[in-house]
């Protein structure tokens, strides 16, 4: 369908004012040394054994919170599919209403319920189950991400399973397919595009957060993320923290490459 | 697809009634003698005061907050907004100072100054030459909080106390780099300041050897744990104690024998002020002794001003911990601005600990 | 069995998801400033608020500049969709690589990198800068959401409204819009949730004076938050709440008329 490439002036000015400019100041401050020459060292600076290794544990959480967010949300959205058409509108507005609680107070809320004489080991105790260390874990930090992201995980995943036509699947069912197959064959290609934009919905902030793993983690767990944060907030380092950005972002630039790749549609591919 | 619609229109509307309600509260226009930009850190004195002054004065305060002083010093640096009166803390006053982003306070326009106890414009002299420019607004000393219970027969006094196995899982430290660096820096018996790169190695090894029994790295949240129990001994500022005893009078303080760091947070005026001579109203009307037991009582730091002090309950003034004695003061010490290598090899090894 | 399955998950995953939202309504009514405590019942952090002038400039911003940057941004967007389709999958492809640079980069970053080329530019900081901002990274998730509806299936059905004699607006009405309707309102709610419940961005964007209800939270971290800030919190929870009932529950026949429509 042909509309017009035009409609997409204000997008295409907004691109060059809102992201081009600003990535190329960062650019700039990334490839400037302190004393105001040129240097590499702000990016080779990747390589060293702290930075390896917090963007390593960024890494790993942020995979887990995402198969464990696609693992929850995928027969989440089954569901709501399947629920009757009234209660739809109803029950996606369900998953966006807990956004509406501040972010940065749903988390700590999370502290409360977590803490060693907290609400969840205070229930534990009187069920007569021995308290466990649940705050300041990794764990702690996966959980925060999977409760703070699920709803992007979900709503992606809804919007397109939700278009799959009914026809198709009670045709596949027609000729023969047993349960199994037809969510292979039909039900699980078709959602791949949500599927996609679910995980980098869920992975990039995850690989990236700071606020959360400051939070849950007790300062224990540190992230990239929070690496990037000290850089600007507390070291007013900003060539460094620009520096690592930069290596942070072709690295997810990278990873969604080869996402897209899974995603042989091409309807919702992100590069 | 009209239920949707209608979804947007409520959310509208929603939007637009809480707008529409609160808008009546906000701006009324600028005073009738002008205005004060006011920056400082978040909940830092009575909110009440701000329509007290403006009563008074006929000045409209407008206020904006922040949560670190690294956070602060680009805005002003940058010249991103103009500020007529900025409250920070001593090590960035030292540090602005330095690079000219202050001017020098005018004190015959803050007659209250006499109210400041000297003791503290004398330490504040560290980092503030001939008290030229910053004028002190509250003082907080680090020291060890414990539960007695749990503590037992064990004497808290020194920093190694946080090195002790026996509160393993329990103990909370500061999340910031040179407070951490401080405590270890004292308990080895170096200066808090150093610049001395092996002084800071060892620092780090000993923040690294003690990391698998801390409990958590938290800034603001030790009291609570301390409170309810999550933790037994931590690190905070003397006005979380205050708080802490509020709600659990099981707790103990004490300031290490090693000595600390205390802070003077002080308010001081940028170069770039465009109404100094309400700046030092503010100030000035900040310096008033019922004003200075109004914020004690709010947030109950250390005032340093002096005329407040017949208006605070006696139970606080004669309590160590929350006004310092001249013992105490004697060991501490405020943290100097370090050069950007220093500050570098700090954040180094800082990092090396956090990824231990 | 498939029915109770359904069920069984949901209650969980409701649990889940609602269970710290009920921890800070039930500590906005706690008398006691300690997060660790509930001493006893109190509505005094609600008085508190509604006094506080902080915290009311707070509630205007945030809810202007997010209703303004999600109305900018799914028109944007949405143009924006329509536009790339009629484009070669070469610049498709670089554009959508742009569009996602904000919610690839970490929010950290967008937010200094903003925030500079502000400066370079010799634009104050200010409510401006951060409804700027909130639209630029609004966009992104505008076009997620509206984008994946735009597919062949809708160019078919398109190309053959035209074969059947329609006009351009006539098929872009009853054809295109329809399809991406679902997109666009779920693109606009998703902007609108995530501009107010943006932090990071908009503290390094905003100037003086100006305080969204995130940096305003987030500014008391030092010294602890207030409870007068969960009870911010629970109220605008309970309106959003009463929205949803209002528009889901209650008309119930109207409703079902209207979902049939969908």
């Amino acid at each position: 369908m042909k509309l017009g490439k035009r409609w997409s002036a204000p997008f295409i000015i907004m691109i060059i004012a809102g992201t081009v400019i600003p990535i190329c100041s960062i650019v700039y401050y990334g490839f400037t040394s302190r004393k105001g020459g040129f240097t590499l060292s702000n990016i080779t600076a990747m390589a060293e054994p702290e930075h390896l290794e917090a963007l390593g544990l960024a890494l790993l959480l942020a995979l887990i919170s995402t198969l464990v967010c696609l693992i929850l949300a995928f027969p989440m959205a089954m569901i709501l599919r399947e629920s009757k058409y009234g209660k739809q509108g109803f029950m996606v507005f369900v998953f966006i209403l807990p956004m509406w609680m501040n972010f940065l107070l749903r988390t700590m809320a999370w502290q409360v319920l977590l803490e060693r004489n907290g609400v969840i080991n205070s229930v534990l105790g009187a069920i007569g189950l021995p308290k466990q260390q649940l705050m300041n874990t990794p764990g702690a930090v996966v959980l925060g991400m999977v409760y703070d992201f699920l709803p992007f995980m979900i709503l992606p995943i809804y919007n397109v399973v939700s278009k799959i036509d009914n026809h198709l699947i009670e045709a596949a069912y027609d000729l023969g397919a047993d349960k199994a197959y037809v969510y292979r064959k039909v039900i699980i290609p078709l959602s791949v595009p949500g599927i996609v934009s679910g995980i980098t919905m869920v992975f990039i902030p995850g690989l990236t957060t700071f606020v959360i793993s400051n939070m849950l983690g007790g300062g224990k767990i540190n992230l990239i993320g929070n690496i990037i944060e000290q850089e600007f907030t507390v070291n007013s380092n900003w060539y460094l923290g620009s520096g690592l950005s930069l290596v942070m972002m072709i690295f997810i630039i990278i990873s969604m490459l080869l996402l897209a790749k899974f995603d042989k549609t091409g309807e919702s591919s992100f590069i | 697809m009209k239920k949707k619609i209608a979804v947007i229109g409520l959310v509208f509307a929603m939007v637009f009634t809480m707008t529409a309600l609160t808008s009546c509260g906000g701006g009324s226009g600028a005073g009738e003698n002008g205005e004060v930009y006011v920056y400082c850190y978040g909940d830092y004195f009575d909110p009440e005061i701000i329509e007290d002054f403006e009563a008074e004065t006929g000045i409209k305060v407008i206020l904006d907050s922040y949560d670190t002083a690294e956070e602060m010093y680009p805005v002003i640096k940058n010249n991103a907004v103009d500020y007529d009166v900025v409250c920070t803390s001593d090590y960035m006053v030292e540090k602005m100072i330095k690079e000219g982003l202050l001017q020098p306070v005018d004190k015959s326009n803050i007659p209250n100054l006499e109210n400041i106890d000297p003791v503290y414009l004398e330490k504040s002299e560290v980092f503030d030459p001939g008290n030229q420019y910053a004028v002190p607004h509250m003082v907080g000393v680090a020291g060890i909080v414990y539960n007695k219970t749990e503590v037992g027969d064990t004497v808290i006094d020194s920093w190694a106390d946080l090195w002790d196995p026996k509160f393993a899982d329990s103990i909370v430290m500061p999340d910031s780099v040179r407070d951490d660096f401080m405590i270890s820096l004292r308990k080895l018996g170096y200066d808090q300041n150093t610049t001395d790169p092996k002084e800071i190695e060892a620092a780090a090894n000993e923040l690294i050897a003690q990391k698998p029994l801390v409990y958590k790295y938290a800034n603001d949240a030790a009291r609570d744990l301390l409170i309810d129990g999550s933790a037994n001994i931590g690190v905070v500022w003397n006005g979380e104690y205050a708080y802490i005893l509020d709600y659990n009078d099981d707790i103990g303080y004490c300031v290490p024998k090693e000595g600390t760091e205390f802070f003077i947070d002080s308010w001081v005026i940028p170069a770039n002020a465009k109404n100094k001579a309400n700046a030092e109203a503010w100030i000035n009307y900040l310096c008033e002794a019922d004003v200075a037991a109004t914020n004690f009582e709010y947030l109950y730091y250390t005032t340093p001003n002096k005329a407040a002090y017949d208006l605070i309950d006696e139970e606080y003034l004669n309590n160590p911990a929350i006004f310092p004695t001249e013992d105490i003061l004697a060991r501490c010490d405020s943290l100097r601005t370090l050069d950007d290598e220093t500050i570098d090899v700090y954040s180094n090894y800082w990092k090396q600990v956090k990824a231990s | 069995m498939k029915k109770a399955f359904s069920s069984i998950y949901m209650v969980i995953m409701m649990l889940f998801l609602y269970l710290p939202i009920v921890t800070l309504v039930v500590l906005s009514f706690n008398e006691s400033k300690s997060m660790a405590k509930f001493t006893r019942f109190s509505l005094k952090w609600y008085e508190e608020m509604l006094g506080s002038r902080m915290i009311m400039s707070a509630i205007k911003n945030t809810f202007t500049i997010a209703i303004l940057a999600a109305l900018i941004a799914t028109i944007i967007g949405t143009l924006a969709v329509i536009g790339l389709d009629a484009m070669t999958v070469r610049s498709q492809n670089i554009l959508l690589g742009f569009n996602n640079i904000p919610m690839l980069n970490a929010d950290i970053v967008t937010g200094i990198a903003l925030m500079l080329s502000f400066l370079l530019f010799g634009v104050s900081l200010g409510y401006k800068t951060i409804l700027f901002s909130h639209i630029t990274f609004c966009i992104p998730y505008v076009i997620l959401s509206v984008r994946p509806r735009m597919n062949k299936y809708t160019d078919t059905l398109f190309e053959a409204a035209l074969d059947l004699g329609a006009s351009r607006g006539y098929a872009f009405r009853k054809i295109i819009m329809p399809e991406l309707w679902p997109g666009i309102t779920s693109g606009f709610l998703l902007s609108f949730t995530m501009s107010v419940d943006d932090f990071i961005i908009t503290h390094f964007t905003r100037g003086a004076g100006i305080n969204t209800i995130s940096t305003l939270i987030y500014s008391q971290v030092k010294v602890g938050i207030r409870p007068s800030l969960f009870a911010l919190s629970t109220v605008i929870f309970a309106v959003a709440l009463i929205v949803l009932l209002v528009v889901n529950i209650l008309p119930g026949r109207r409703a079902k008329r209207a979902a049939l429509e969908v």
